[in-house]
């Protein structure tokens, strides 16, 4: 018999500290074994965003940098540029990555840079406490939108979709975590940008839809729900560009 | 060895090729365009990385990266750029990063002109981002010693783990002169024992400023501090002792060259002046200052603002001795004519405040040169209460009612 689903040797042995039903965790472990398996784990540098992910240099078993709010990708690039054998990323939310950052991730994403950019959208800022985020869905009750957002505080942004108006991105990617099926099309999605990545072939993207039972005011087990039938009306799953 | 006539801006770029920076990041801003041009066509022949960034805040952010994984790296500015730039330069101090930055500043505040000045020096040397922090800041003076001091700033990022400021005004930057080009010493520097390049065979770092378990923000804003304070030995400054001065005239920078100009022709006229010019803002060349200041009657600062230095000035010879200032802010140059008339002003006349610095009474005279500059300099101006203080609101808008207090019974509360 052989034992599976061993701590993959990119994650410490720290406990994560988010909530009951969180994506980080997924997210991160997934992270940490396409890293594994790709045996890149001596040559990786992570850039770690501003929000409740900041702590993924707690989790992570290689170098990781923090990076101002929002810049996370010109960290990331900054450092490939200067490394283009390491394997760089950016790992970032929403606020992070499509509100604070929208800037940098166009040009990054614009320049090409050869990059893997990991983007958690869980529809709102988790690290302050619930408030709407560009990606919440319309109707959705946030703290700063306590009616639910309506289309006057701004649509929800589609970031890969955004992106695909770009020349340079070769890889634009949304997955789920809500269940185990969703969650290894994730990895194998992930598993494919850092693939390109190590090829040279440039800029790629994932998006993954993300749970945040403790400000959606849910249960983990309805979070995901939601996650599975409502988000996914906003975000539709699937490949928005391969250029590979 | 030759010497190159070159422009200040380009000599900054050469000087950080000579000093083995191979990162470069910039956004579009006058009056440093030449610096973010040539580095466009000097950094890839070096073997370098060029990127011209999407805004400042990129620009430094490029930086940090590159800084992260071990490469020496600049980017460069002027005023309005730096402003963007503040919220990076809190994390490189924090997360003791080097960088070497460079501003060449421009007429504030807002948008202001792409005339030079020197209005920035609070946040050069005060902060400019969130929390206790400070950058090493190197006021050259002339392009020869924009190369040295960019030079410098290179190694004194690497010795101490810190972003480095080269602070230079648009004058200066755009100013060509002779220099000698000379490759830069080699230094033993600590080893970048601290770069992200990948975990082999070793323990994965980590770099960040987030410090959130009880007493460890504080007690790392202790070594921060700490590390400051070992920094004290590299005031620099330059001075020309002379015993029993009327004047101590002290400028920086461009400044600092009109005043020696007119520090030149005040010894002509057979006053006894004596000069003093910090070229590090921080760490402050107090204690020399403080000594200058003990062989003069009287210390007059010039700067092109409103009055920065002098309040460092004010602090270094802590009221033994009277300190005026003398300035012009918005982008005008100082004429060493001017600086002179000042300078007369100062000896024999009683201590001034700040609200006494030289209003223009009317538009005619912004701008243009003062109608005083034709007159007979030797009878000096009018004295300041009857000139230099707006006599009604209408003049300059609303003046607070405590400018117009009789200045000699001190400053207002």
């Amino acid at each position: 018999m052989k034992l599976a689903n061993l701590k993959p040797e990119s994650l410490t042995e720290t406990p994560t500290g988010y909530c009951s039903g969180c994506g980080h965790g997924v997210a991160h472990r997934l992270v940490a074994e396409v890293i594994d398996e790709m045996g890149m784990r001596e040559n990786t540098v992570g850039v770690a965003p501003v929000g409740c992910a900041v702590f993924a240099y707690d989790y992570w078993n290689f170098d990781v940098t923090e990076a101002p709010h929002g810049r996370t990708p010109c960290v990331a690039a900054g450092i490939k540029r200067v490394l283009p054998d390491r394997v760089v990323f950016s790992y970032q939310g929403d606020g992070d990555l499509a509100s604070i950052g929208m800037g940098e991730i166009i040009h990054t994403a614009n320049r090409g840079d050869n990059i893997t950019v990991v983007f958690i959208n869980n529809a709102n800022y988790g690290m302050t406490g619930g408030q709407m985020a560009p990606t919440t869905p319309l109707g959705m009750k946030t703290s700063t939108t306590p009616l639910g957002r309506t289309a006057e505080a701004g649509h929800p942004i589609r970031v890969p979709e955004l992106l695909n108006a770009l020349e340079a991105p070769v890889y634009l990617d949304r997955q789920s975590l809500h269940d185990p099926a969703h969650v290894r099309k994730a990895k194998n999605a992930l598993k494919k940008a850092f693939r390109l990545q190590v090829e040279g072939k440039g800029f790629s993207l994932v998006e993954l839809l993300s749970t945040c039972p403790s400000n959606w005011g849910m249960t983990p087990q309805d979070a995901v729900k939601w996650v599975g039938v409502e988000m996914v009306k906003t975000f539709p799953l699937g490949v928005i560009r391969d250029k590979s | 060895m030759t010497r190159t006539l070159i422009k200040g801006n380009e000599v900054i770029t050469e000087a950080a090729l000579a000093a083995g920076c191979r990162f470069y990041a910039g956004y579009p801003i006058t009056p440093q365009n030449e610096i973010t041009g040539s580095m466009a066509r000097r950094m890839p022949e070096a073997g370098g990385v060029f990127i011209q960034a999407e805004s400042e805040i990129a620009a430094i952010n490029l930086c940090f990266g590159a800084s992260v994984a071990g490469a020496r790296a600049m980017t460069s500015t002027s005023s309005p750029g730096f402003s963007l730039m503040q919220e990076a330069v809190s994390y490189l101090a924090a997360c003791e990063i080097s960088c070497v930055l460079v501003n060449v500043m421009r007429g504030g505040p807002g948008l202001g002109n792409i005339q030079p000045s020197q209005s920035d020096y609070f946040q050069a040397v005060k902060g400019g981002g969130h929390g206790d922090y400070h950058c090493l800041v190197l006021a050259p003076a002339t392009v020869e010693e924009a190369y040295a001091f960019t030079l410098l700033a290179f190694d004194l990022a690497d010795k101490y783990r810190n972003p480095v400021l080269l602070l230079a005004d648009g004058l200066l930057g755009q100013l060509m002169e002779p220099v000698d080009l000379a490759p830069p010493k080699p230094l033993s520097l600590p080893a970048r024992d601290w770069k992200l390049d990948g975990a082999k065979g070793r323990k994965p770092r980590l770099i960040r400023s987030l410090l959130m378990e009880e007493g460890v923000l504080e007690k790392h804003n202790y070594k921060l501090a700490k590390k400051y304070q070992s920094m004290a030995g590299e005031a620099r400054w330059e001075s020309d002792p002379q015993e029993g001065s009327e004047l101590l005239v002290v400028g920086y920078g461009i400044a600092a060259r009109a005043a020696k100009a007119a520090v030149r022709e005040a010894r002509e006229k057979g006053m006894k002046v004596e000069w003093f010019r910090p070229q590090t803002l921080w760490p402050f060349p107090s204690e020399a200052l403080r000594e200058a200041a003990q062989r003069a009657e009287k210390v007059l600062v010039v700067e092109m603002n409103l009055g920065q230095m002098v309040e460092d000035v004010r602090l270094a010879v802590e009221g033994s001795v009277p300190v005026e200032f003398f300035g012009r802010p918005g982008g005008a140059v100082l004429p060493p004519r001017e600086i002179l008339e000042a300078m007369q002003r100062a000896v024999g006349k009683r201590i001034k405040v700040y609200a006494d610095s030289h209003i223009p009474k009317t538009d005619m005279e912004i701008g243009t040169i003062p109608a005083s500059f034709k007159k007979d300099v030797s009878k000096g101006r009018p004295t300041c209460a009857d000139s230099h203080i707006p006599k009604t609101d209408k003049e300059i808008g609303t003046i607070p009612a405590s400018f117009k207090k009789d200045v000699s019974k001190g400053r207002p509360a």
